[in-house]
C-alpha cells in the first residue's frame, strides 16, 4: 500500500491560472459584498428583524455541513478500513479544511460588528452552543492537520488510523453542534426538534461527498491523471446511500410534526402553502436533490450521470438549508397560540424576504474560497495520486 | 454571580421577608445610588391590565422617544424596542389589543444562546445587550420567543447619552434601566398612566409591599408563553 504515489498538480498550464484567476475574482465580489453590508448596514440586503440570518448563513452552513462530510472519504479509509479508499484520504481532509474555511469566512463577514471578531474569541459564554461551535470549529482545523501531518509524514503512518478515528468522533459532534445551532431554539416550531442534529450528519455525508466527487473528478481531468470507473462507481453507491439516508430522515422528521395537532399548521406552511418555500421542498430538494440523483447513480450509471447526480446533490442540499434556515425564519413565531395576530413588526404574517446581490456575492465568495484553497492546496502539496487506475487502486 | 449563590440569596430574600417584613422594607424602599451594583433582591417588573389597553400606542411613541430609537421609515429593518399587538380569537372572535417588549425573563433564552455573553441579565432581573461585546451575530433576535430584539441595521443618529446605541449590534427593551436606576419608572409606563388606558403598572416583584406584588398575589395574571417556563418578570392580566 505504500505504492501509491502522491504529486502536487503542475499549476503551469494557462487553464490552472484562468481557474485560479476566476475563483480570487469570486473571492473579491464576497469581500466588497461583506464591506459594503458592514459600511452601509445590513438594511441594503434582504434581512430584516424578522429574517435575521438570510443568503449568507445558507450558504455558511451548507459549506460547514459539507466540510465535515468531505472527511469521511478518509474516514472509511482509517477507520473502516476500506483500502479502496485510501488514496483519497488526502483529499479528503483538504476539502474538509477549505470547505470549514469558507463557510467561517462568510459567517464572520456577516456579522454586524466582524471588526469584534477578537470579542468572539476571548470572551465566552459556555452555555451558548454558538461558542461552543467555536471551540469545534478551531479545533476540527487542528484534529484534521494533524489526521493529514499522519498521511503525509511516511513515519507517522502507524497513527493515521488512531488519527481518523479522533477525526472522525470530531465531525460528528461538530455537525451535531451546528445542527444544535436550530434545533435549540425551543421558541421556533420549524427548529424545535432534537432530530434536526442527526438530520444535519446525514446531510453532511451527503452534500460532503457530492462535493468531493466533483472536485476529484475534475482535479483528476485537468491534471490528466486517470481515474477508474469502478472506483467511481463505489463513490456513486455511496452517494446514493447518503441521498437515501437524507431522505428517509425528512420522510420523519415531517411525519413526526404531521401527527402533532400543534404542528400541523407549519406542515401546511411547508408543504403546501408555503410559496416559494414549498417550491424549493418539492422541486429543489426531494426532486432535483434526493430523486434525480438516486436515478442517475442507480439507474442511469456512469461518469457524466455520477457528475451530474453530485451536482443535483448540491443544488438540493441548498435548497433544504434555504428552507430550514429562512422558510424557518419566515414561518410566524405563534406567540399568542389560538389568536390571529397583527401588528407593526409583522406578527403573524409569513415575513417577506429576496435574496439581495451583496448576500449572494458573500456567499458564493464563501465558495470561492473554498475552491482556491482546494487549487492551491493541492498545487503546492500531494494531495492526489499520480493515479487512480482501477487496477492501481485495486492492488494499493 | 453562580445560580447557586443566587438561588440562595434568593432563599435569604424570603427568609427575610418571611421572617421580618418590616426590617427588608425600609432595606428596599430606598433608592439605589449609582455607584451601587443591582441587587438580587429585587426583580423588577412590569404588570399589563389589557383589560385597560386601549386603541393607542402612547407606551410605543414614549419608549422611542425616551430611548433615541427612530426609525428611517423602514419597517421591516427598524429598530422597535415595544410594540402593540392586536389580538382576534380564531374560534371566537374576541379581540385585544397589548403592547409587547422584551419580557425581561428569568431564564432569557437571549442570554443562554449569545456566544459571548453580551446577552446578559442584571442581578436584578433586567436582561440588556452589552453594546461593547455584542458582534451582531443575531442569534439572539433568532431565540427570543417574543420577538423583542432588533437588529440596528444601518447608522443611528440623535443617541441619547443614558441610551447607547450602535450600528451592527442588538438591542430591546431595557425597561428603562437608566430611568429605574434614578427610581423612576419606565418611560413606557409613565406615558400609558399619564395619556393612556393606566394599563401598566412597575415595580420590585419581590417587594412585599410594592403595589405590584399585591396585586400578583392576589388577582389572576399569566406570562406569554408560559409553556417555555422562562419565568418573565412582565405579566399580564386579561389575557
Ligand atoms: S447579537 Fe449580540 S447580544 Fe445577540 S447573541 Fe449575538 S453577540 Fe449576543
Amino acid at each position: 500500500m505504500a505504492s501509491i504515489q502522491y504529486r502536487e498538480i503542475d499549476g503551469r498550464s494557462g487553464g490552472f491560472y484562468v481557474l485560479l484567476g476566476a475563483l480570487g475574482v469570486l473571492v473579491l465580489a464576497g469581500l466588497a459584498a461583506a464591506w459594503t453590508m458592514e459600511h452601509q448596514g445590513h438594511h441594503i440586503t434582504g434581512m430584516s428583524n424578522r429574517i435575521v440570518w438570510g443568503t449568507p448563513h445558507v450558504f455558511a452552513v451548507f459549506l460547514i455541513v459539507a466540510a465535515s462530510g468531505a472527511l469521511n472519504v478518509a474516514s472509511i479509509a482509517s477507520v473502516f478500513g476500506r483500502e479502496l479508499y485510501k488514496p483519497l484520504a488526502r483529499l479528503s481532509g483538504l476539502l474538509a479544511v477549505t470547505l470549514l474555511a469558507g463557510g467561517l469566512a462568510v459567517l464572520v463577514l456577516d456579522l454586524g460588528r466582524p471588526d469584534r471578531l477578537i470579542v468572539a474569541m476571548t470572551h465566552y459564554n459556555f452555555k451558548s452552543i454558538f461558542a461552543w461551535n467555536i471551540f469545534l470549529y478551531t479545533g476540527f482545523f487542528a484534529v484534521v492537520a494533524l489526521y493529514l501531518w499522519t498521511m503525509f509524514e511516511r513515519r507517522m503512518n502507524g497513527y493515521t488510523q488512531r488519527a481518523g478515528v479522533l477525526a472522525f468522533l470530531w465531525r460528528l459532534i461538530l455537525t451535531t453542534g451546528t445542527g444544535s445551532i436550530f434545533g435549540f431554539l425551543v421558541a421556533r416550531e420549524p427548529y424545535d426538534s432534537a432530530l434536526l442534529a442527526p438530520l444535519f450528519i446525514v446531510m453532511s455525508f451527503s452534500f460532503g461527498l457530492a462535493i468531493f466527487v466533483l472536485v476529484l473528478m475534475a482535479a483528476c481531468r485537468w491534471s490528466g491523471r486517470p481515474l477508474g470507473d469502478a472506483l467511481l462507481a463505489r463513490l456513486g453507491n455511496l452517494l446514493g446511500v447518503f441521498v437515501a439516508a437524507v431522505l428517509y430522515f425528512v420522510a420523519v422528521h415531517h411525519l413526526t410534526n404531521l401527527y402533532l395537532a400543534r404542528q400541523l399548521e407549519l406542515e401546511r406552511f411547508l408543504l403546501l402553502d408555503g410559496g416559494v418555500y414549498t417550491v424549493l421542498f418539492w422541486i429543489g430538494q426531494i426532486l432535483v436533490g434526493s430523486i434525480v440523483p438516486l436515478v442517475l447513480v442507480y439507474a442511469v450509471r456512469g461518469r457524466a450521470a455520477l457528475a451530474a447526480a453530485a451536482a443535483c446533490v448540491i443544488a438540493g442540499g441548498l435548497a433544504q438549508v434555504y428552507v430550514i434556515i429562512i422558510g424557518g425564519q419566515a414561518y410566524p413565531q405563534q406567540i399568542f397560540p389560538g389568536k390571529d395576530v397583527s401588528s407593526t413588526f409583522f406578527d403573524g404574517v409569513i415575513a417577506s424576504y429576496s435574496p439581495s446581490l451583496p448576500e449572494i456575492a458573500l456567499g458564493v465568495g464563501g465558495v470561492g474560497l473554498a475552491l482556491a484553497l482546494t487549487v492551491l492546496g493541492l498545487r503546492v502539496l500531494p494531495f492526489l495520486p499520480r493515479s487512480l487506475a482501477d487496477g492501481e487502486a485495486a492492488a494499493a | 454571580m453562580n445560580p447557586e449563590r443566587r438561588q440562595l440569596l434568593g432563599w435569604g430574600a424570603a427568609a427575610a421577608a418571611a421572617l421580618a417584613p418590616g426590617f427588608r422594607l425600609i432595606e428596599l424602599a430606598q433608592a439605589r445610588s449609582p455607584q451601587e451594583a443591582a441587587s438580587v433582591l429585587q426583580r423588577w417588573g412590569l404588570l399589563i391590565d389589557i383589560t385597560k389597553c386601549v386603541d393607542c400606542d402612547v407606551c410605543v411613541t414614549a419608549c422611542h422617544e425616551e430611548n433615541g430609537v427612530t426609525g428611517q421609515g423602514r419597517p421591516a429593518t427598524d429598530a422597535q424596542w415595544i410594540r402593540k399587538v392586536n389580538l382576534r380569537d380564531k374560534r371566537t372572535g374576541y379581540a385585544q389589543t397589548l403592547p409587547l417588549m422584551c419580557q425581561h425573563c428569568e431564564h432569557p433564552p437571549c442570554v443562554d444562546v449569545c456566544p459571548t455573553g453580551a446577552s446578559f441579565k442584571r442581578d436584578d432581573g433586567i436582561v440588556l445587550v452589552d453594546k461593547h461585546t455584542c458582534i451582531g451575530c443575531r442569534y439572539c433576535v433568532l431565540a427570543c420567543p417574543y420577538g423583542a430584539r432588533s437588529f440596528v441595521h444601518e447608522a443611528v443618529s440623535g443617541q441619547k447619552a443614558d441610551v447607547p446605541r450602535g450600528k451592527g449590534t442588538v438591542e430591546s427593551c431595557t425597561l428603562c434601566v437608566h430611568r429605574v436606576d434614578r427610581a423612576e419608572t419606565p418611560a413606557c409606563v409613565e406615558a400609558c398612566n399619564r395619556d393612556g388606558g393606566k394599563a401598566m403598572a412597575f415595580g420590585d416583584l419581590n417587594d412585599a409591599s410594592a403595589e405590584i406584588h399585591r396585586r400578583l398575589r392576589s388577582e389572576p395574571s399569566s406570562q406569554v408563553r408560559a409553556d417555555l417556563a422562562l419565568n418573565t418578570g412582565v405579566r399580564y392580566q386579561g389575557l
